[in-house]
């Protein structure tokens, strides 16, 4: 039983840190795109 | 025997904290008061405002749940949420929550003007502080003035794109002010007896059915008035209005059934059930013929 916890816990942490990448390689390139935008406006 | 929540969340717990179902309305609302509005900001501004508004959505779903997770538990049709279900810790649930609303309001501010992030932060705080801790365990009215928080969608859209207000985009505040009552009694007179069991006033377990079924109506009026009101003011055009016209006397039709209806059994409530569906089509519909009005008919 303990084991199979163990399984299903490094399973979530695995998908977790994937989307958590994910997310933060997306925000990235978003934060990349908004200064590039901004720059070129006159706000 | 496995006990669920000592695990970490799974990824789709943290999903479901958002309500992505109440998300998608709110985020087309939020898209058709930016895309209603008289200047539109680059692309990838304007997809970060609605970015923004989505997060910000998700931030109040998920802190709705952390604070209801005790109420959820009572109530058939929230039992299975990841927190009274027990996938998920309430601290994961608050701490989520926070920095989503957080990372919102900030994302917004650099992205778009710190105007539309002062809304953005004002509807989130309406929401979670205002409705869901002050008003919705305290009085039946909670609907009524809780429903403001659901209004500043397209009005934050609208602000993201120019900076300032202007008279549409605070009469789309009003039609989803007006909305929200008939949408959510009518939800609330079949499913009355979950709310009843979790203590919670709605209209109908305090004033009673014939009574909710009254103010659904009553609140109709109003709520076609203010739909209507773009094109005689000159706001929209023709398209707008012939749609808002039409849209609007189906919902009093549909509205006018449920006053009519004597049923206190839910599953004799039809009309009920076909008014909450239509309202939530009528929202849609509504954005959607004002967004092809401004780009098809100007």
């Amino acid at each position: 039983m303990v084991r199979h916890e163990d399984e299903i816990i490094r399973k979530r942490q695995r998908e977790r840190a994937r989307i958590m990448a994910l997310l933060l390689g997306g925000f990235v390139v978003l934060m990349f795109l908004i200064t590039i935008a901004k720059t070129g406006m006159n706000w | 025997m496995t006990n669920p929540a000592a695990l970490p969340a799974d990824w789709r717990d943290f999903l479901a904290l958002t309500k992505p179902r109440v998300m998608s309305l709110v985020v087309f609302s939020g898209l058709a008061g930016l895309l209603a509005a008289p200047a539109l900001p680059p692309l990838v501004l304007g997809f970060t405002a609605i970015l923004c508004i989505a997060l910000g959505a998700g931030a109040c779903g998920a802190l709705n749940q952390w604070y209801e997770a005790d109420l959820d538990k009572k109530m058939r049709r929230t039992a299975k949420r990841p927190l009274p279900d027990g996938r998920m810790d309430r601290q994961s649930a608050l701490h989520f929550g926070v920095g989503l609303g957080t990372f919102s309001v900030l994302l917004m501010g650099l992205a778009t003007n710190w105007l539309a992030a002062v809304l953005l932060a004002a509807s989130i705080l309406f929401y979670v502080v205002v409705y869901t801790v002050w008003l919705k365990p305290r009085t039946p009215q909670n609907i009524v003035i809780g429903g403001a928080a659901g209004a500043f969608p397209p009005l934050i859209g609208w602000v993201a794109a120019t900076g300032h207000f202007a008279a549409l985009p605070l009469l789309l505040f009003a039609i989803v002010f007006l909305w929200t009552p008939p949408h959510f009694w009518a939800l609330s007179l079949f499913v009355r007896s979950d709310y009843a069991a979790a203590g919670i006033p709605m209209l109908p377990v305090v004033a009673g059915i014939q009574a909710t079924r009254r103010q659904i109506f009553l609140y109709s009026l109003p709520m076609g008035a203010a739909a209507v009101a773009p094109w005689p003011l000159g706001l929209t055009g023709a398209l707008y209005g012939i749609a808002a016209g039409g849209l609007t006397l189906g919902f009093l039709v549909l509205a006018a059934r449920v006053l009519m209806n004597r049923a206190t059994e839910p599953k004799l409530m039809g009309p009920e059930k076909r008014l909450f569906g239509y309202s939530v089509m009528y929202l849609f519909a509504l954005f959607g013929a004002l967004v092809a009005d401004r780009w098809l008919a100007w």
